[in-house]
């Protein structure tokens, strides 16, 4: 591979929205670049690629394999040297790709708030101990408490009894009347409600807890159990491994480090999923959760409007807005209970990577102060857990990308041929 | 409107050399209050390295490098752990046999003034730091220089002056100042002392119309923890060339082992960029001279990089004492890249001279009206602070 790629379409992440962008632009006839961290496409949803994808997912994979897309699978994109430009990573080599326009397909990752124990090896986010399985990960026979909120939880629990898992409960903090009026609202949707009819087939048997939360993990070194608030009752269940998310954030360190305008937490975008920036479009979680239907048909819009075919994608607009309409059912009626934020203790950590606790965290006002004091958010992570964690539970708004966008190889970052400067 | 405050001393800015100054005045018995336009300690002073380090390129460089070391060495049982202080020493890296004269050179001159530093040949230098590439003809080492981790050290000496009753006023960004002791405020309120020092870093000038004072960009990189790969502060011997280039952007090695176990690179020095985003090629070049004394660095993982700006004076010298022209307007500021350094070597000077006492230094070579005078900012029409 020469050390520089060039392409008119660079689409960074191979989820559904990414996959679907790649199909439709190729389809126009524009050479596209499809990059992803992950060793196969499929994104969040299809983890496991083509192979372990569920049949709805077929035809997808099948067109993006006929189509002339450039797959560039495990290589992130770990910087923006220059406009135009992305250095992209994997673990052996630095390449740059040049483009001409851009479509941002980076997807969401779970929020994790703390709670007493949240950091005993065995506890994990709910969509990542799915990702766990997925990848690999033995849980045959394991007994498994999920909880949070959310439909992930349902999804989850599916994919850890098929793999041979004992889930002992759910535990969703959303209140009764909010699911009820969720499932209600959802008869607009017969697709989502078949979804959800198979999942509820699939779990057949697991206690699903309204208006319950964990509230500690127990154990000395390792997960021996947990504390639920279940209702008005508290529960200790022993347990091999706990799975809890509080539902989903869209990924959006590739758009601000770009300079896109970013609105309560996911990109702005326009009815052709262009962002504030000229070339640069949005698509998929990352312009709000909405679930694989959304990314499905905004990379396909993105994809289109991306080369010139603006009136097709127009035409998909109508489609979208019922898109939006879940999502904004979803956000609604999942929100978060105030107990959730108040489940740390002075003790528990709510920086992880740096071992900062909620008490000294209390100390500060603010995002950039509470980091540069107390080094919150300056690990490895820089801040993906702890900055949501922060705002959920003081009310700071995070600040200050610095790059990489992820750690980056010293040597990698001398991979681009840039301007020389004139250091004496 | 009537002002708000009345006191002693009011300080505008806290960065690390006006926090040093309110708990220097307020150790005297002052009546102070810091006025900090963003929040303390996030400034300049949050972007920089933390070597505590005595520079010999001349005279009054030297007397307040050296005279703020020996502070901070002084205090160091009393700074909190999460300051970080560590006495690691300065290796001045020398490439060649040209370089390992300077290096000569350099030792004569500590040694004329009492500081202690030893000559390494390259084998010694490679017992002590075998990370560093193996063509290096040897090393200054000196090793009573330390690091300091100036975020937390710069609020430390805050808190320490609200203990002894200095008042401070977050987001209060001064407007304009007078001669008459009184301060405006972006918001309208106005603040009364006695006297008013100026120590808002680069935007100092904003106050000061005139004021020879440039922001002179800086950037810095951070790796993941690789504990116990270097253990002292390094630098070449060439960077102090690149710290008195007059203009021209110039990279120079330093690598500083923070107590984490992280690598922070530095350095890079470049005027007419104000542009807080990172310049990548200047980055490169920076990290194309790290790699050739730590070749070894290419592997390890970059986490972050910033820039930040050092307040640099025409003679990189900074400003500590009278506005001229003016009896009540005081100048703490243009510290350019030394100002964690010599943070309370200044704090003391300019106490001394407030207090109307005799400085321990001569003030002389700092004295603003080496360069006056300068008019007040216009009073009806406050000017745009860059926090
Ligand atoms: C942990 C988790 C589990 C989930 N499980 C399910 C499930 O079982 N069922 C379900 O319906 N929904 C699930 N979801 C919801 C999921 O977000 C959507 O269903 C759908 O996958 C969204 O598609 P997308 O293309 O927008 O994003 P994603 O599928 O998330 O795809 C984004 C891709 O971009 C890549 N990427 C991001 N940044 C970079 C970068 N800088 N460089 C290179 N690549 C990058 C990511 O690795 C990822 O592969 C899950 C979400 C999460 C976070
Ligand atoms: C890359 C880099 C590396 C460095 N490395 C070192 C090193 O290794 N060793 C060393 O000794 N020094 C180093 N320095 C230099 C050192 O960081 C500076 O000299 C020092 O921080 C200057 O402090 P200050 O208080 O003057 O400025 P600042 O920290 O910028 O403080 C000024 C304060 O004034 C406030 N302010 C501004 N305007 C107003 C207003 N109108 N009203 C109210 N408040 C206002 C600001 O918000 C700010 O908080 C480095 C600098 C850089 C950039």
């Amino acid at each position: 591979m020469s050390s520089e790629l060039h392409t008119d379409i660079a689409i960074i992440g191979a989820g559904p929205a990414g996959i679907a962008a790649a199909i439709a632009a190729c389809a126009q006839g524009a050479h596209v670049t499809l990059v992803d961290d992950n060793p196969r496409p499929g994104g969040q949803i299809w983890r496991g690629g083509p192979s372990q994808a569920p049949a709805s997912a077929s035809s997808t994979f099948r067109q993006l394999a006929d189509s002339q897309a450039r797959l560039l699978s495990g290589f992130r994109v770990a910087a923006i040297p220059a406009p135009g430009q992305l250095l992209l990573e994997d673990p052996h080599r630095a390449q740059v790709l040049r483009y001409g326009k851009l479509i941002i397909a980076s997807g969401a990752r779970e929020r994790l708030l703390p709670f007493p124990g949240w950091t005993l090896p065995g506890v994990t986010g709910a969509g990542g101990l799915q990702a766990l399985v997925k990848g690999g990960l033995d849980v045959r026979d394991q007994h498994i408490v999920l909880a949070g909120t959310g439909p992930l939880l349902l999804a989850s629990a599916a994919t850890l009894r098929a793999a041979g898992a004992q889930v002992l409960l759910i535990a969703e903090q959303a209140p009764w009347s909010q699911l009820a009026r969720f499932g209600w609202a959802l008869k607009a949707y017969p697709a989502k409600l078949a979804q959800a009819a198979s999942l509820a087939w699939q779990l057949g048997g697991v206690p699903y807890h309204h208006a319950s939360h964990v509230l500690a993990a127990l154990g000395q070194t390792r997960l021996e159990g947990v504390q639920l608030q279940l209702g008005a009752r508290t529960l200790t269940l022993p347990c091999d491994w706990l799975g809890v998310g509080y539902g989903l954030l869209p990924n959006t360190e590739l758009l601000r480090a770009l300079h896109c305008q970013i609105s309560q937490g996911a990109a702005e975008v326009d009815a052709l999923m262009q962002t504030s920036q000229a070339g640069i479009y949005a698509v998929g979680e990352a312009t709000g959760i909405g679930g694989v239907d959304k990314a499905l048909l905004e990379g396909r819009i993105a994809g289109l409007a991306a080369t010139g075919a603006a009136a097709a994608a127009q035409a998909l607009a109508p489609k979208r807005k019922r898109q939006l309409a879940f999502a904004a059912l979803l956000d609604k009626h999942f929100a978060l209970q105030p107990a959730i934020t108040q489940l740390a203790q002075p003790d528990t950590l709510v920086c992880r990577c740096e071992d900062v606790s909620h008490a000294s965290l209390q100390l500060f006002d603010s995002w950039r102060e509470a980091k540069l004091q107390t080094r919150c958010g300056m690990g490895a992570c820089q801040g993906r857990i702890c900055g949501a964690a922060c705002e959920s539970l003081y009310g700071w708004q995070g600040s200050g990308d610095r790059p990489p966008l992820l750690p980056t190889r010293l040597g990698s970052l001398l991979e681009p041929t840039l301007a020389k400067a004139n250091p004496t | 409107m009537n002002p708000v405050m009345h006191g002693d001393v009011l300080i505008i800015g806290a960065g690390i050399i006006g926090s040093a100054l309110a708990e220097q005045c307020a150790r005297r018995g002052l009546r102070v209050a810091v006025a900090e336009a963003a929040i303390p300690a996030a400034g300049t002073s949050a972007a920089g390295m933390g070597h505590l380090v005595v520079l010999d390129d001349n005279p009054a460089e030297l007397a307040l490098s050296r005279d703020g070391l020996a502070r901070w060495q002084a205090r160091r049982h009393e700074l909190p752990a999460n300051a970080e202080y560590r006495a690691c020493g300065t290796l001045w890296l020398a490439r060649d046999e040209a370089e390992m004269q300077e290096a000569e050179r350099k030792q004569a001159g500590y040694q004329q003034h009492g500081l202690s530093s030893n000559l390494l040949p390259a084998t010694a230098l490679r017992k002590l730091e075998p990370a560093l590439a193996p063509n290096l003809a040897g090393a200054l080492q000196v090793p009573d220089d330390a690091v300091l981790y100036p975020p937390v050290a710069s609020r430390w000496l805050l808190q320490n002056a609200q203990a002894l009753g200095a008042q401070l006023w977050c987001k209060a960004q001064v407007s304009s100042v007078d001669d008459e002791g009184v301060a405006r405020l972006a918001d309208g309120r106005l603040l009364r002392a006695r006297h008013i020092v100026i120590a808002a870093g680069n935007a100092s000038a904003t106050l000061l119309p005139g004021l020879p004072l440039k922001p002179r960009k800086g950037q810095l990189l951070i790796t993941e923890r690789y504990p116990q790969r270097i253990r002292h502060q390094l630098v070449e011997l060439g960077y102090i060339r690149s710290a008195h280039a007059s203009d021209g952007d110039s990279v120079a090695f330093n690598v500083q082992p923070r107590a984490t176990g992280q690598l922070l690179i530095g350095s890079s020095r470049q005027f007419h960029d104000t542009d807080p985003a990172i310049n990548w090629p200047l980055l490169q070049a920076m990290l194309s001279r790290a790699l050739e004394y730590l070749p070894s660095l290419r592997q390890l993982q970059a986490l972050r990089s910033w820039a930040g700006f050092r307040p640099a004076t025409p003679d990189k010298l900074p400003l500590l004492g009278k506005v001229p022209g003016h009896s009540r307007l005081w100048l703490a500021t243009g510290h350019e890249g030394l100002g964690i350094t010599t943070a309370l070597a200044s704090a003391h000077l300019l106490a001394d001279l407030l207090c109307e006492q005799a400085p321990a230094l001569d003030p002389t070579p700092y004295n603003p009206a080496r360069f006056g005078p300068w008019s007040l900012a216009d009073q009806h029409h406050p000017v745009g602070v860059a926090a």
